[in-house]
C-alpha cells in the first residue's frame, strides 16, 4: 500500500513512509536529526516534505499518534487532555492554513488563548516547521501567557529574568555576592534559582533557607528555587524547608522522562506538596520546568521522532502542571544536536513559539557551550529576536559566564540592553521594589542608580574589610 | 562635550573575594566597559582552544603505571573510543560512548577470571577537556586510591583504563569487558570560561551498554579552584560503599556524604539580614 504521505511535482512522486518521517524531513536542518539519521537527505527533499506537511489536515495528528498511545504516557496525556471544543474553530484547517490562521488579522490574542487546549504539541511543531523566523516571532508575540507567585510574570511589555547565582562549591558568600550583583542590575523577578554543585537534600535545604532569608529579609517580591531533582525537593518539603517552586527537567517521551528519573505521578505529588505550603502571595503557579531539543536522542529515547517535535511534546507535560516558568536551555546540549549559532537561533525561536502557542510562560536560556560553533554575538542576535517576540524571561548571570555549569548564557547587562532597546519593564511588583530600594531611579528606562542602596551597604559593612567605623 | 567618565564602577568590588563569577564589572550606560568586554573574549578564545587540545596519553600512561606499581595494581591500559578524531567526537557522541573492538579485546585479555571479590574498574577519560585530566587525574588518584584500599581492602581493583576521545558512557563498555561490579569514570568536563580544567567523576553500578544517566551518580567541578581532591575522595568513598551495600547507583542512591557533617547546615552569609529584621525603606 502506498504511503498516504506523498507529493507529486513535475511527474515525480515523493513519498514519506510515516508521519514521523515526514515531520523529521520537514524540519530545518540541525545536527541532532542528522545524528539520529532522520534528517532530509537533500535541501529539495526538505522543502517537498514541508509542502506535503502543509497540505496535511490538523486532524491527522489526532488520528495518527507519533508514539503509540499504549506505550507512551506523554502520548496518553496529549490525547486524553485534548479539548474538542477548543479545537472546533481550527479543526477543518490544514497545517498550511493553520499558519495563515495564526498570522491572520482576524485571529486575536484571545482567539489564540481559546484554541490552546485544542492544539496538540505535534500541531504546533508541524506548523512551526513551515514558518519563517519572522512568523515565529510575530505569532509568539500575539500569544499572551501570564503566571504569578509573589509577582506577576508575562504581562505585555514586560521582560523578566532568572537570577542564576551559581557557585562551583555552593559557597554561600559566593552565591550571595552574585545575588547582590544581580539585584543591583535589576535582575531576579522570574526567580532566584540556584543549580547546586552538590546535589543532595541537605544542601538543597541549606540553600533554600539562605534564599528565603534574603527574599524575606529584603522583602523582595520574587520566588526562590534550588534546581534539584523533584524527589529531592519533595523530601525538602517533607522536612519543612521553605520551597517556593518545584524544579524538574522534562522531555517529550516517557522513556526520556525515565532517563531523568521522573514519572508524571511524581510531578503531581510534588506540585500538590508545594501548593500545600501556600507560599505564593499573588498567585499559585509552583512549578518550574526546563527542556531542550536533543534530550530524547541523548537518552536513546527518541523513537525515530525529530528533536523539535519531541521538544514540543515536553510542553504537553509542562502545561499539565500550570508552571510559573518554563525555559528551553537551547544551546546547552552541545553541537551534536545544534551545531552552530544559526541552528541554535532557529531552535530558540521554534521552542519559544511552540511553548507560547501551547500556553506556557516560555523563557529561554539563550546559551552555548565552548565546543559549539557559536559566540556571544550569536547570543546577542537570539536575545534580540526573542525579546522582540515577547519572550517571558531570560537568564541573568554575572558577565554571562556560569562558573558552575561551564557555559555562557546572558548577563545582567544583556537583560538591561533588551529592556532599554524595546522599552520592556520588569514584573510590576518587582519593578516597584527596584524603585523603592533606589536600585533603579527610572525603571521604565532601565536607568540604574550609581549608589549602593542603604540596605545593601549595611550588608557590605558587615564584611570584615567593610568595618571602617 | 563633558569630561565626565563614561564608566560607572560598582562599589561592591570587595565581593570578588568570594567568587570567580564576573561580578562588579561596572558599566558604560547599561553595557560592559571595554576592558571587561575584551577579557571575556580572551577567555572564550582560550576555552575554544582547550576543547581541541589532545590528551597527552604517553605521559599519563607512565604516571598511571607508576601509581599502579606502588599500590600495587595491575598495569594501566590505553584504549580508544570509536570516534576517530576530535571533529567526529564533537558531532558523534554515540561513537565516543563505545570502545573500538580492538580496545574491548585488549581489556578482556587484561581481565582476570571473575571471583567472589567485588570488582571496581576505574577509567580516566579525556572528555571535552584533556586539560582537566592533565591537571587533576593523577593528583586525585594519588589521594583516592590509598584511601580506597584502606576503606575497602577486600575489593578487587581492575587495571586503570586511559581512554582517548571518550564520553561518560564509555565506562559501561569498560565495566562489561572487565566484568566489573562498579565503574568509576574520571572525565574532563565542558571547559568553562573560568574553569577550562574542571574534572567530573561518574559512578555506575552494574555497568553495561545502554545504561542511562538516572543510573549514575556524579561529582562535579573537581579542580584546584573548585571541589578539593580530599572532599571528592570522601564523597566518592561514601558513594562507592553505599552503592555496593544497596546494589544500585543513580537517583535512588541519594548523596548524603555531606550529611554527617554538622557545619553544612549553616546558612550564614554577608547578605543575610541579622535577627530577621526586614530592611525597611
Amino acid at each position: 500500500m502506498p504511503s498516504p504521505y506523498r507529493f507529486s511535482l513535475n511527474h515525480h512522486t515523493w513519498q514519506f513512509a510515516s508521519l514521523a518521517e515526514l515531520m523529521a524531513k520537514a524540519t530545518p536542518l540541525r545536527s541532532g536529526d542528522q545524528l539520529a539519521g532522520l534528517a532530509a537527505v537533500s535541501a529539495e527533499e526538505r522543502v517537498i516534505a514541508q509542502m506535503t506537511l502543509a497540505d496535511l489536515p490538523l486532524t491527522e495528528f489526532l488520528n495518527t499518534p507519533l508514539l503509540p498511545y499504549e506505550a507512551d504516557d506523554v502520548t496518553r496525556l496529549i490525547i486524553d487532555s485534548h479539548d474538542a471544543l477548543a479545537f472546533a474553530p481550527i479543526k477543518h484547517l490544514s497545517v498550511g492554513e493553520f499558519r495563515e490562521w495564526l498570522l491572520s488579522d482576524d485571529t486575536s490574542s484571545a482567539d489564540l488563548a481559546k484554541a490552546r487546549a485544542g492544539i496538540t504539541p505535534e500541531m504546533a511543531a508541524a506548523v512551526s516547521k513551515i514558518m519563517r523566523n519572522q512568523d515565529l516571532i510575530l505569532v509568539a508575540k500575539k500569544c499572551q501567557v501570564t503566571t504569578a507567585f509573589r509577582n506577576t510574570i508575562g504581562l505585555p511589555n514586560r521582560l523578566s529574568t532568572r537570577l542564576q547565582p551559581n557557585h562551583p562549591t555552593d559557597d554561600l558568600n559566593g552565591i550571595a555576592a552574585s545575588i547582590l550583583d544581580g539585584l543591583m542590575y535589576g535582575s531576579g523577578d522570574a526567580v532566584i534559582g540556584i543549580n547546586p554543585a552538590t546535589d543532595n537534600v541537605r544542601q538543597a535545604t541549606r540553600l533554600l533557607h539562605m534564599l528565603d532569608d534574603i527574599i524575606q529579609g529584603y522583602q523582595i517580591p520574587t520566588q526562590s528555587c534550588v534546581l534539584t531533582h523533584v524527589t529531592n525537593t519533595l523530601e525538602c518539603i517533607e522536612q519543612g524547608a521553605p520551597v517556593d517552586l518545584v524544579f524538574q527537567s522534562i522531555g517529550g517521551t516517557q522513556a526520556t522522562n525515565q532517563s531523568f528519573g521522573v514519572e508524571l505521578s511524581m510531578l503531581q505529588e510534588a506540585m500538590d506538596a508545594a501548593l500545600s505550603l501556600k507560599r505564593g502571595t499573588v498567585g499559585n503557579n509552583v512549578m518550574y520546568f526546563e527542556t531542550g531539543q536533543g534530550s530524547s536522542l541523548s537518552a536513546n529515547a527518541h523513537h525515530g521522532v525529530d528533536q523539535q517535535t519531541l521538544e514540543a511534546r515536553a510542553y504537553a507535560v509542562a502545561r499539565q502542571f500550570n508552571p510559573l516558568l518554563v525555559n528551553t536551555v537551547v544551546g546547552f546540549i552541545g553541537p551534536e544536536y545544534l551545531y552552530d549559532g544559526k541552528q541554535i537561533t532557529r531552535a530558540g525561536l521554534e521552542d519559544h513559539f511552540c511553548g507560547k502557542l501551547l500556553g506556557l510562560p516560555m523563557g529561554c536560556d539563550v546559551c552555548y557551550t565552548n565546543h559549539a560553533e557559536a559566540d556571544q554575538n550569536d547570543m546577542d542576535n537570539l536575545l534580540t529576536l526573542l525579546a522582540a517576540a515577547g519572550c517571558t524571561y531570560f537568564m541573568g548571570i554575572p558577565g554571562a559566564d556560569d562558573i558552575m555549569l561551564n557555559y555562557q548564557t546572558t548577563s545582567f547587562h544583556d537583560a538591561l540592553y533588551a529592556r532599554r532597546l524595546l522599552g520592556l519593564g520588569a514584573a510590576p511588583e518587582f519593578k516597584a521594589w527596584l524603585e523603592r530600594m533606589q536600585i533603579m531611579s527610572n525603571a521604565s528606562e532601565a536607568t540604574l542608580s550609581t549608589q549602593l542602596p542603604i540596605g545593601f551597604s549595611r550588608a557590605l559593612a558587615r564584611l570584615p574589610s567593610g568595618n571602617r567605623a | 562635550m563633558s569630561n565626565k567618565p563614561c564608566i560607572i564602577p560598582n562599589p561592591w568590588q570587595q565581593l570578588k573575594q568570594f567568587t570567580d563569577a564576573r561580578i562588579a564589572q561596572g558599566r558604560a550606560g547599561v553595557s560592559l566597559p571595554t576592558r571587561e568586554l575584551l577579557a571575556f573574549q580572551l577567555a572564550h578564545a582560550r576555552a575554544r582552544d582547550a576543547v581541541h587540545t589532545p590528551l597527552n596519553s604517553e605521559a599519563l600512561l607512565l604516571e598511571l603505571a607508576e601509581l599502579a606499581r606502588h599500590l600495587p595494581l595491575p598495569k594501566p591500559v590505553l584504549l580508544q573510543s570509536q570516534a576517530q578524531d576530535r571533529q567526529q567526537y564533537l558531532q558523534r557522541p554515540d561513537a565516543g560512548r563505545q570502545l573500538t573492538e580492538q580496545s574491548i579485546q585488549l581489556l578482556i585479555q587484561q581481565s582476570s577470571p571473575k571471583t567472589e571479590a567485588f570488582r571496581l574498574a576505574i577509567a580516566v577519560v579525556d572528555g571535552l577537556s584533556a586539560t582537566a585530566i592533565h591537571t587533576n587525574a593523577i593528583p586525585y588518584l594519588q589521594a583516592f586510591l590509598p584511601a580506597l584500599t584502606k576503606q575497602c581492602p577486600d575489593w578487587q581493583l581492575m587495571p586503570i583504563s586511559l581512554v582517548e576521545q571518550g564520553r561518560v558512557a564509555i565506562g559501561d563498555d569498560i565495566g562489561t569487558a572487565l566484568q566489573a561490579d562498579l565503574v568509576v569514570v574520571l572525565i574532563g568536563e565542558r571547559p568553562g570560561l573560568s574553569s577550562p580544567d574542571s574534572m567530573g567523576i561518574y559512578l555506575t553500578y552494574a555497568p553495561k551498554r545502554g545504561c542511562t544517566d538516572e543510573q549514575r551518580n556524579c561529582i562535579s567541578n573537581i579542580r584546584p579552584g573548585g571541589l578539593s581532591y580530599a572532599d571528592a575522595t570522601s564523597k566518592l568513598g561514601y558513594l562507592l560503599t553505599q552503592a555496593k551495600q544497596l546494589g544500585l547507583s543513580g537517583v535512588n542512591l541519594k548523596e548524603r556524604a555531606d550529611e554527617t557533617r554538622l557545619e553544612s547546615s549553616r546558612t550564614d552569609n554577608f547578605l543575610a539580614v541579622p535577627n530577621h529584621n526586614a530592611v525597611q525603606q
